[in-house]
């Protein structure tokens, strides 16, 4: 039977550098409905929509829109052709009145200067069809972030866009925003507008959708109507099997309590509690967004929290700054290795030393000989492989370069270190060593927190493992568990997704 | 870890004679310039000439290093040559006028010019306002107070003590050489050997792993723009011994022959990469334009030509040198 697709991609593939982004991927979207994409984060939903409008270029594969092969060269072509993309961060120029917003990259002219009065009397009509209750001279600036997210919405309609993308656009809203928006795209869909919607919210899913697509490691796995699925269904589309046996986590004995935290509140996450042991490997699993990192940079002392408290060692913890936290034991490998981590054109020796400095003083200047002789000691231990430790950190590959962001946190010695990400970015035989690394570290007695977006990641190296779901801790499960087989990736999923 | 020996093998030798060169290349282009002019005037080269240079470029290069710290940050320091005319007003004013003993009024004139260099630096690092527009600004206060204090008429100073540190010699050095030497050692330790001058880099390398590694972006950055308040007013005490008057009009432009002197001894106006050998081989090279061109007959105007060329020349030879880093 031959569909009527506005939409059909066909055996799309891209590859960013070695990582396979996207394998011979389809996607069907009829027109009129909203079509949900559902998978982890980095399962290639956002590479696909990427490609729809022309943002990347797919390395094989075809697209037909509204009948017609259809290929973008870029958003502004895309837009042309029917298609527009709302974006989970919004970035319109705050500057803008809604008219310019709307009309940006097809302004209103007489020749070379802009109408602007007929400009403004064409973009009060449209507002006025939506019902949106502000004048067209309105500066983007003064618009609440979900009215800023409707001229989004009302520009992709004014171009006639026959399909528009929504990337994740609740994250930002209330629940009567979003009831709103959810009558919007009711209304779109009815005019035969087909949406499709990104989003990790399974409730809003459920809700709004009429169709749902899964997509796992770059691969797709299937589309069913939602009528037809349930929440199970999906967990174990998104989860699938994946075996790998890279994990050579060694159990060692689990001591005293380390560090405790009771009530901990702040932005993004909420009343969050937990204690991590000595020699226990605590992971963190949970959507990225979910309030992990956020918990972490509050502890570390990156970022604030606004109530709760802290213990470590038993004794109250508290911390101005993270060169505060550092003094006290607790530090933190940052998961963004690039902006966080290093200073990529000093050498690895000052890299590896610059938390620790103090400890390297003698008198009013550093003891460089020392320094030299325990960075190498340090770098050795972690098997970084650099032909001097006075080379740039530039100079590594992007393994090496999370051992030296390792390393100079050894060298602090903690008594807590929290890895947020420990091995985005590296390769699976670096990998490995990172994970021997921190098996050595517990069973040294330092107490662990990895936060990990990869659920084989948490579930093989974790003694426990918590799960975050909008904020707030939605599971904890323990190793055993996980080694018996009871505690599943779709366990472990569900809790993420917060489905009970 | 397949990908590391192809790494490691990025240091060919051709990459290690490039780096050599990035690094001493400015030093070679002091070499060839000293020849040149040597060539053409051999009185270049005799003792007292080069003790002269050495002497003449001692304020330059008290402000250089004051630059070279605060370009490492991130930043600037614009006010340098307005905080010279600052500092020899106040001295003139407390020890001409107000019968202030010597070192009182050095104590005063360069304490003020700290004081300035505090606020440029809590301005930048509490506000988080733009080097270059707080330091521009600030210059326009500075350089106007000091024409308050003196009424914007020069004041003779008599002292004999204080003119000597101008003319005075310690076992046939001139003062001004022995203060240079003396704060080149220790702006050296300072950046390379103390736990300031790591986090100068870290905070100019890369601010926010500096921030999450413990280090205090406020303290640094007060810290250098202070310093650089401490160093423009030796500099002014040496300026003014040296005239003997204290004038609310010194130093215009003294700025630019700093910053240039630091840019040619490989500051990186990216942050995070300088070295105080670097800048003493930019100051020389500044030092010995003037002073060069002049031995044999260049006129002013062609000197500032040349200057402006020489910078670019030398910065176009450092990237080329350093292309794997930019």
């Amino acid at each position: 039977m031959a569909e009527n697709y506005i939409l059909e991609c066909k055996g799309i593939s891209k590859a960013f550098g070695g990582t396979q982004a996207l394998k011979d991927v389809q996607l069907q979207v009829r027109p009129g409905e909203v079509h949900a994409l559902l998978g982890e984060n980095g399962a290639g939903k956002s590479t696909l929509m990427k490609i729809v409008i022309g943002l990347y270029h797919q390395d094989s594969g075809s697209m037909v829109f509204d009948g017609k092969p259809y290929q973008a060269k870029g958003p502004v072509d895309a837009i042309k052709s029917g298609i527009s993309m709302i974006h989970q961060e919004l970035n319109p120029e705050p500057h803008l009145t809604i008219a310019d917003s709307i009309f940006l990259k097809r302004e209103d002219t007489n020749g070379i200067f802009l109408n602007k009065r007929r400009q403004n009397e064409r973009t009060q009509k449209i507002l006025d069809d939506f019902g949106f209750p502000y004048p067209a001279t309105t500066l983007i600036r003064e618009l609440k972030l979900a009215d800023v997210q409707m001229v989004e919405i009302i520009r992709a309609v004014s171009t006639n866009a026959k399909m528009i993308i929504m990337d994740e656009p609740t994250s930002s809203l209330d629940e009567q925003e979003t009831q709103h928006l959810f009558r919007v795209i009711r209304d779109l869909k009815a005019k035969g507008v087909a949406i499709i919607y990104i989003s990790h919210r399974m409730a809003e899913i459920y809700e709004i959708c009429d169709t749902v697509s899964v997509f796992r490691d770059g691969q797709y796995i299937a589309t069913a109507p939602l009528k037809e699925v349930t929440n199970d269904d999906l967990i174990a589309m998104m989860v699938g099997r994946r075996v790998e046996n890279l994990f050579p986590k060694v159990d060692c004995p689990i001591g005293d309590v380390v560090f405790k935290a009771e009530h901990l509140t702040g932005t993004g996450f909420e009343d969050i509690n937990f204690e991590v042991h000595a020699g226990e490997i605590l992971g963190l699993s949970g959507l990225v967004g979910s309030g992990r990192s956020e918990t972490m940079r509050a502890i570390f002392g990156i970022d604030s929290y606004t109530s709760g408290k802290m213990y470590l060692n038993g004794k109250e913890f508290t911390r101005k700054n993270a060169s505060d936290s550092i003094r006290q034991g607790v530090c933190m490998v940052n998961e963004d290795r690039k902006n966080f981590g290093l200073c990529l054109y000093r050498s690895i020796r000052e890299n590896t030393s610059l938390p620790s400095l103090p400890e390297r003083q003698r008198g009013l200047l550093l003891n460089q000989a020392r320094e030299k002789k325990e960075v190498e000691e340090v770098s050795n231990t972690l098997l970084l492989k650099a032909a001097s430790i006075e080379h740039n950190a530039y100079s590594l590959s992007g393994g090496n370069q999370q051992k030296v962001v390792i390393a100079k946190w050894i060298m602090a010695s903690p008594k807590l270190l929290i890895m947020d990400e420990p091995t985005r970015g590296v390769d699976v035989g670096a990998k490995a060593e990172i994970y021997t690394l921190m098996c050595k570290f517990a069973a040294q007695g330092m107490a662990i927190i990895m936060v990990s977006s990869e659920l084989p990641e948490v579930m093989g190296m974790s003694d426990r493992v918590l799960v975050y779901h909008e904020g707030h801790i939605s599971g904890e499960f323990y190793r055993k568990d996980i080694v018996s087989g009871e505690v599943t990736q779709e366990v472990i999923l569900s809790a993420a997704f917060g489905v009970s | 870890m397949a990908s590391s020996p192809q790494k490691l093998k990025s240091y060919s030798k051709e990459d290690r004679i490039r780096s050599l060169l990035g690094q001493y290349g400015i030093g070679l282009v002091l070499v060839i310039m000293m020849i040149v002019i040597a060539i053409m005037e051999p009185r270049f080269l005799t003792l007292g000439n080069i003790i002269n240079v050495a002497t003449q470029i001692s304020i330059n290069g008290l402000l250089c290093y004051g630059l070279c710290l605060c370009i490492t940050t991130g930043g600037i320091d614009l006010t340098v040559g307005a905080q010279l005319a600052l500092t020899s007003c106040i001295i003139g004013q407390t020890m001409t006028n107000m019968g202030w003993p010597a070192f009182m009024a050095i104590l005063a004139g360069v304490g003020v010019a700290t004081l300035f260099g505090f606020i440029d630096g809590v301005l930048i690092a509490k506000f988080n306002m733009f080097p270059f527009v707080v330091t521009l600004s600030m210059q326009l206060v500075i350089r106007g107070l000091s024409q308050v204090i003196t009424g914007g008429r020069a004041v003779m100073l008599t002292n004999a003590w204080f003119t000597g540190i101008y003319s005075n010699k310690l076992f046939g050095i001139p003062m001004p050489i022995i203060i240079f030497i003396v704060v080149t050692i220790i702006m050296y330790l300072m950046l390379h050997w103390t736990k300031f001058g790591r986090y100068i880099f870290a905070v100019g390398g890369n601010v926010n792993a500096a921030i999450a590694s413990g280090v205090s972006r406020f303290w640094v950055i007060v810290g250098v723009y202070t310093i650089s308040g401490v160093l423009a007013g030796l500099a002014s005490m040496i300026y003014t011994s040296k005239t003997g008057s204290a004038q609310s009009n010194i130093g215009v432009g003294y700025e630019t022959d700093a910053i240039a002197a630091a840019v040619l001894g490989g500051t990186s106006f990216a942050g995070g990469i300088a070295t105080i050998p670097g800048c003493v081989l930019g100051i020389f090279i500044i030092g010995l334009i003037y002073n060069g061109m002049n031995m044999i007959g260049v006129s002013s105007y062609y000197q500032s030509i040349v200057k402006g060329l020489i910078i670019i020349g030398a910065v176009m030879l450092d990237m080329v040198m350093n292309r794997n880093k930019h």
